[in-house]
């Protein structure tokens, strides 16, 4: 009886099941699922990462009206403009020296850190890591309100030792430093929880066969820590470089590129010439500038990294 | 190359004492071994003599000259470790040379210093790799020349096999013999395994609880324990022990195991414990070899009793045999021939000249 009840859909059954065979057998082999679970992060950045890169390159050739094709028209007049290679210049400066003083600070104070006793490295951890944890935007103008020519607190204790009024922002040079110390105060965290992971995972033993070889405490560093956190020195310094410069907010805020352009960077400049200015165009050739510049900096990290990876 | 001494060294963390206030005098040349069961203090000891570990009291010399705040470096000693502590991005000959390197060695005399302790360790081939690229055993050799080429005053070695296999372990041991004979220096090795302590020491430190339990010739040791720790630690299969009590019978002296079990002491153990208080808990210590099988025409003081074997082991050349007396198990090695089967009944004898008296309470040989 049952049996009978069920006959009329017995086609339609068997159809289904024939055509889920057919997609069981197309997931079974593994590089089809594994693209088909992979399809919406491909996506995404198709869609967030590729599709603003091409359209910025398609911006960058464009007239400011955004009616004509200039080809490299845009780059051709970046090229004779004495600003843009202001620009450069100070993007470097600041990228190098920031990351530089990141670097140096956070490898000297993750020293300190992984010398406390355990039990009180967590609240040392914590305090440390404030900096990072702040947005940007915030901190910086706290920066600005301790770098105000009149008011700040830094030119009314500096006042004391009969030093200032330091123009903290409002001269080149002294805007220049600012900047940096902001970029530093806020990055240098990062380095140093990074350092601190590594420096966790030298063996102790091999500091000791390091003292019981003769090796003072100078010789250990250079001779023992150095080396084992090699890969993590290039990475960090690698991806630090490309976040600091490609910074915006800091500089923005603190000194919004001035005094006369003095501290603008890619991003800031970018951001001046293509909304301030309404000139979209240029802006993007401006910030398409950074490219080739860190690519050519990862190349040189990065380039015996595998080789490194492979001796410990 | 030198002697080294303690006097009463005292390791305390906190609260816990780790090293209980040992004296140890360690002549020029001497390989001493220092054996225990974890954490006994024997490491400590060690870490101590070679300055990475502060000393909590007492004195450390190291060929006369107190070194209690002389740092590491300063000391004159090369450390082997337990998982070798090879500088990862180093060469093998980087490795080896470091310490001579930080010294300022001119560099021929390096390469031949280098060039010697290679050949020594038979790792001439691979002197351009880096440690990844090494066996365990080969790490082991690199971390020995690292000690070698320095020529130190003493050599320390921290359980430097517990890492190998047991097949490389003893082919390790026997090189390491070889490597002493060579260059004669005077050597501390801690290990808890006693086998190395007894093939590789001219003298065992047999340590418990921070202290020295007793220190001797492998032979003495073996033969003549001073306690009841040292007779279980040393020997494996261990010593058995056996409740007893003395009685005197008829004018001779027997040692008393169960109700229905007693053995007459030949006479020169009866002289021996003659003194002893009947009354007293005692414990019949005896090693393996001493419990076999019985034969016809035993010799004087080998005595034959009947035993119930719950399990046996043939091990090839010898079978053990385990049977409870009195709650306490109890091992003996018999001939593979003696027909021993697991759960049935064999005639066994012990050899009274080579037993032990303990004082149950405060494990004593008496």
């Amino acid at each position: 009886m049952v049996d009978v009840a069920f006959q009329p859909n017995r086609a339609a059954a068997a159809q289904t099941r024939r055509r889920r065979v057919g997609l069981r057998n197309a997931l079974r082999r593994k590089s089809m699922s594994a693209f088909l679970m992979t399809l919406p992060l491909i996506l995404l950045i198709a869609i967030l990462v590729i599709y603003p890169a091409i359209y910025s390159v398609h911006l960058a050739t464009l007239n400011k009206a955004m009616t004509k094709f200039v080809g490299f028209g845009n780059f051709e007049f970046l090229f004779k403009r004495e600003t843009f290679w202001l620009v450069v210049k100070q993007s470097c400066i600041f990228a190098i020296s920031a990351v530089v003083f990141k670097a140096l600070i956070g490898f000297i104070v993750a020293h300190f850190v992984h010398n406390v006793p355990a039990n009180k490295q967590r609240k040392w951890r914590g305090m440390l890591l404030v900096p990072w944890v702040i947005p940007p935007a915030m901190s910086t103008l706290a920066w600005l309100w301790l770098f105000d020519p009149s008011y700040s607190a830094f030119n009314y204790t500096l006042s004391f030792f009969g030093i200032g009024p330091i123009p903290w922002t409002g001269d080149a040079m002294w805007a220049r430093f600012s900047v940096i110390l902001v970029n530093v105060w806020y990055g240098a965290p990062f380095f140093m929880i990074m350092y601190l992971a590594a420096l966790k995972s030298v063996p102790e033993q091999l500091y000791e066969a390091a003292a019981i070889d003769g090796a003072n405490w100078w010789q250990r560093i250079w001779y023992v820590t150095l080396p084992m956190m090699r890969n993590i020195i290039a990475i960090t310094t690698l991806f630090s470089l490309i976040v600091t410069f490609a910074n915006f907010d800091i500089v923005r805020i603190l000194t919004a590129g001035g005094p006369l352009d003095h501290t603008h960077i890619f991003a800031t400049w970018a951001f001046r010439v293509g909304i301030e200015g309404s000139d979209i165009p240029l802006g993007a050739s401006v910030s398409l500038f950074m490219v080739p510049i860190l690519a050519v900096a990862a190349i040189f990290i990065l380039r015996d990294i595998t080789k490194r990876g492979n001796e410990s | 190359m030198a002697d080294v001494s303690l006097r009463k060294v005292v390791k305390r963390y906190d609260e816990v004492e780790a090293v209980r206030g040992i004296d140890l005098d360690i002549a020029d040349h001497e390989f001493v071994v220092l054996v225990g069961p974890s954490g006994c203090g024997k490491s400590t000891t060690l870490r101590m003599i070679a300055g990475l570990e502060d000393i909590s009291d007492g004195d450390i010399m190291i060929g006369g000259d107190v070194v209690n705040d002389v740092p590491p470096k300063d000391r004159d000693i090369a450390m082997v470790f337990q998982n070798y502590a090879l500088y990862p991005h180093m060469t093998v000959a980087e490795n080896m040379s470091f310490g001579l390197r930080l010294k300022n060695y001119p560099k021929a005399e390096i390469k031949s210093r280098v060039t010697e302790a290679a050949r020594m360790l038979d790792i001439t081939d691979l002197i351009d790799r880096k440690p990844k690229q090494l066996s365990g055993g080969q790490r082991q050799r690199v971390a020995m020349g690292r000690a070698i080429v320095r020529n130190p005053k003493v050599f320390l070695f921290d359980e430097p096999l517990s890492n190998l296999d047991a097949k490389l372990r003893v082919q390790m041991r026997i090189e390491i013999k070889k490597v002493h004979q060579k260059v004669r220096t005077t050597t501390v090795y801690v290990t808890h395994d006693q086998v190395e302590a007894m093939t590789l020491a001219d003298r065992v430190v047999v340590m418990n609880h921070g202290k020295i339990e007793q220190i001797g010739t492998p032979n003495e040791l073996y033969h003549k324990p001073a306690t009841k720790f040292v007779a279980s630690f040393i020997g494996s299969p261990a010593m058995n022990f056996v409740p007893c009590r003395l009685e005197d019978v008829g004018g001779k002296l027997n040692v008393r195991l169960t109700d229905r079990l007693a053995f007459t002491l030949p006479p020169a153990r009866a002289a021996r414990y003659q003194a002893l208080s009947r009354s007293d808990k005692l414990l019949l210590g005896i090693r393996p070899e001493h419990v076999l099988e019985a034969r016809p025409h035993a010799e004087p003081g080998v005595e034959p009793f009947d035993a119930m074997l719950d399990v046996t082991e043939p091990m090839g050349m010898e079978t053990l045999v385990y049977f409870t007396l009195e709650g306490s198990q109890v091992c003996g090695r018999v001939s593979p021939n003696a027909g021993a089967q697991d759960g049935s009944p064999l005639r066994l004898a012990v050899d009274l000249n080579n037993m032990h008296l303990l004082n149950e309470v405060t494990g004593a040989v008496l």
